[in-house]
């Protein structure tokens, strides 16, 4: 099924009763050429680009819950690719030029919306360190720009600059490409889009076991609902990746940690852009259905508990009452959390792994999100031929022995 | 917000009295130049990361300023015991009893 204006109309007038499941609902197979571990928005453009670009069809994705219903369904949708080492702005960079034309490859409004995305300067050390990054992403062709104080209220007018703040914005970093999209629309175009060309999707199914052959290789994964056989296992398990690596023996770089985020009861139009500040740390925007969308912090400790401590969104909310006083009136309708997968870099980690037909897709922390469609661009190329993208080699698994680390941690300060 | 029982101060305090200090019993090599390049990588960031009983380190930064341990479970986060540095980490499977 096709979405078209005609469709549109069509469904409009039988009072929208009659659209079609999106996605098939099969039972497991017995086998399959390769199965994605996680049906998010990575596990799920993996298995996408597996089928498109790689002609992989016999291939299932394997979700423990629903789709989405992991980090991808739970984050502020932030998008934007001005980071600073090379190896980072390939891969973001990638990502939002597939952004810019998902929409139209899935045939389902993924509602990437490129407003703007301004960091706020609040130190000498950050004006220094995005005026670096400002250069850095202009020698890759990446568009990104220095505006005064001034110029960032003029960009978003509900922004506070007054002197007198405990931390005063002092100036900002500004890519205009950067925005939003819809984060369960990413999960169900990719999930639409897989299932038509032959991927199985199964929800409700945990891996909780992966079988090894006397020579050490992938041979099943054990699920709760069957043994399925396989020669691939890619894990995309974002907050989980830890645990399903221990199944097959591997030690991760990675720990998990609660990040959450909240939303305001919606009002009118305000926000016009994203604004983020890592110093005070605080992250927001405006939905389309009006709710401001906010993000906090991660907890100081690691966990699995997808809440988080009540203090780290309330040093968020006095954060947002600082820089935008209009919205102090605001009520916050939910708060949430969900676990990411921090690394020491703060990188992702793509590839091979010790196991033999064992692939990894992790590590993509507090900031994934816009990352979503060249992760899995490049993941996928990574599965179907056995050897890294080039420009998933420089996030593998090794660098961590080589000390080749990618360090967008010391980069930024934090991640984001 | 956890709360937590310093083994020295003898009190539970409210976690903002502490600073976190990632898994417990990891211990640097004592000869670095003498292990590989694996070894080096496993001591610096490999991590148990543990969906259940974890081992951690605390440092009770406003208040006696000292490092001690503790065992949570990092589903329910509930804190099953601190201990001091010296002294063995508690069996966890007599901790765990009850907890999921
Ligand atoms: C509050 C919050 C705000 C964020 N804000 C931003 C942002 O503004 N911008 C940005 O770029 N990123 C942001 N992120 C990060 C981003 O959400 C993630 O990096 C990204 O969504 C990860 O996608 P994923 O598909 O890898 O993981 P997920 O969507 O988490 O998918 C992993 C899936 O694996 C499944 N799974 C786990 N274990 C098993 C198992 N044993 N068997 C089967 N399935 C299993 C899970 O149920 C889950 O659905 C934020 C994250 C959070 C929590
Ligand atoms: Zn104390």
């Amino acid at each position: 099924m096709r979405f078209s204006l005609l469709s549109l109309a069509r469904n409009a007038l039988s009072g929208n009763k009659r659209w079609p499941a999106q996605w098939r609902a099969p039972e497991p197979k017995a086998e399959y050429d390769a199965i994605i571990v996680g049906g998010g928005g990575h596990g799920l453009g993996t298995a996408y680009y597996l089928a498109r670009e790689h002609g992989l069809r016999n291939v299932a994705v394997v979700e423990k819950g629903w789709l989405g219903g992991g980090n991808t369904g739970r984050n502020t949708t932030i998008i934007r690719s001005n980071y600073l080492w090379e190896e980072s702005e390939a891969i973001y960079e990638l990502s939002v030029k597939l952004w810019e034309t998902l929409s139209d490859e899935l045939n389902y409004n993924v509602m990437y919306s490129p407003r703007g995305v301004m960091m706020l300067a609040h130190t000498v050390h950050d004006i220094q360190v995005f005026k670096r990054h400002v250069h850095a992403n202009r020698l890759a062709g990446i568009d990104n720009e220095w505006l005064s104080a001034e110029e960032a209220q003029a960009f978003c007018p509900p922004l506070n600059i007054s002197p007198t703040l405990r931390y005063p914005v002092l100036g900002a970093a500004l890519q205009r490409r950067g925005g939003t999209a819809r984060h369960d629309a990413v999960a169900w175009g990719y999930a639409r889009g897989a299932s038509a060309l032959g991927v199985d999707i199964i929800e409700n199914c945990e891996v909780t076991a992966i079988r090894r052959s006397a020579s050490g290789a992938v041979e099943a994964v054990e699920t709760t609902r069957g043994v399925i056989k396989t020669k691939k296992v890619g894990v995309v398990a974002a907050g989980h990746t830890s645990v399903l690596m221990g199944m097959a023996g591997v030690r991760m770089p990675l720990e998990s940690y609660p990040l959450q985020a909240l939303v305001s009861e919606p009002i009118k139009p305000v926000m016009p852009c994203v604004v983020m500040s890592n110093t005070v740390h605080a992250y927001i925007s405006q939905s389309d259905k009006g709710e401001l969308v906010i993000g906090a912090g991660t907890d100081a400790y690691t966990s699995y508990s997808q809440t988080g401590g009540l203090h780290v969104s309330a040093h968020t909310l006095d954060a947002i009452c600082d820089l935008f006083p209009t919205f102090r009136r605001l009520r916050m309708l939910r708060n949430w959390g969900g676990i990411v997968d921090v690394t020491p870099d703060r990188s992702p980690i793509i590839g091979l792994t010790p196991v033999p037909g064992l692939f990894v897709n992790c590590g993509w922390g507090t900031g994934g999100f816009k990352a979503t469609p060249g992760s899995a661009y490049v993941f996928a190329a990574t599965v179907a031929r056995g050897v890294p993208h080039p420009i998933a080699a420089p996030f593998a698994l090794e660098r961590f022995t080589t000390g080749r680390l990618i360090d967008e941690a010391a980069a930024a300060a934090v991640a984001h | 917000m956890l709360q937590i029982h310093c083994p020295y101060c003898r009190t539970e305090r409210p976690e903002s009295e502490f600073r976190y200090g990632g898994e417990a019993h990891i211990s640097r090599p004592v000869e670095p130049a003498a292990v590989s390049d694996a070894e080096w990588a496993d001591f610096l960031y490999m991590r148990s990361n543990p969906k259940g009983i974890h081992a951690e380190r605390w440092r009770h930064i406003h208040g006696c300023g000292r490092f001690f341990n503790s065992v949570r479970h990092t589903v329910s986060d509930r804190i099953l015991a601190t201990y001091k540095p010296d002294e063995p980490r508690p069996d966890p499977k007599a901790l765990s009893r009850g907890d999921r």
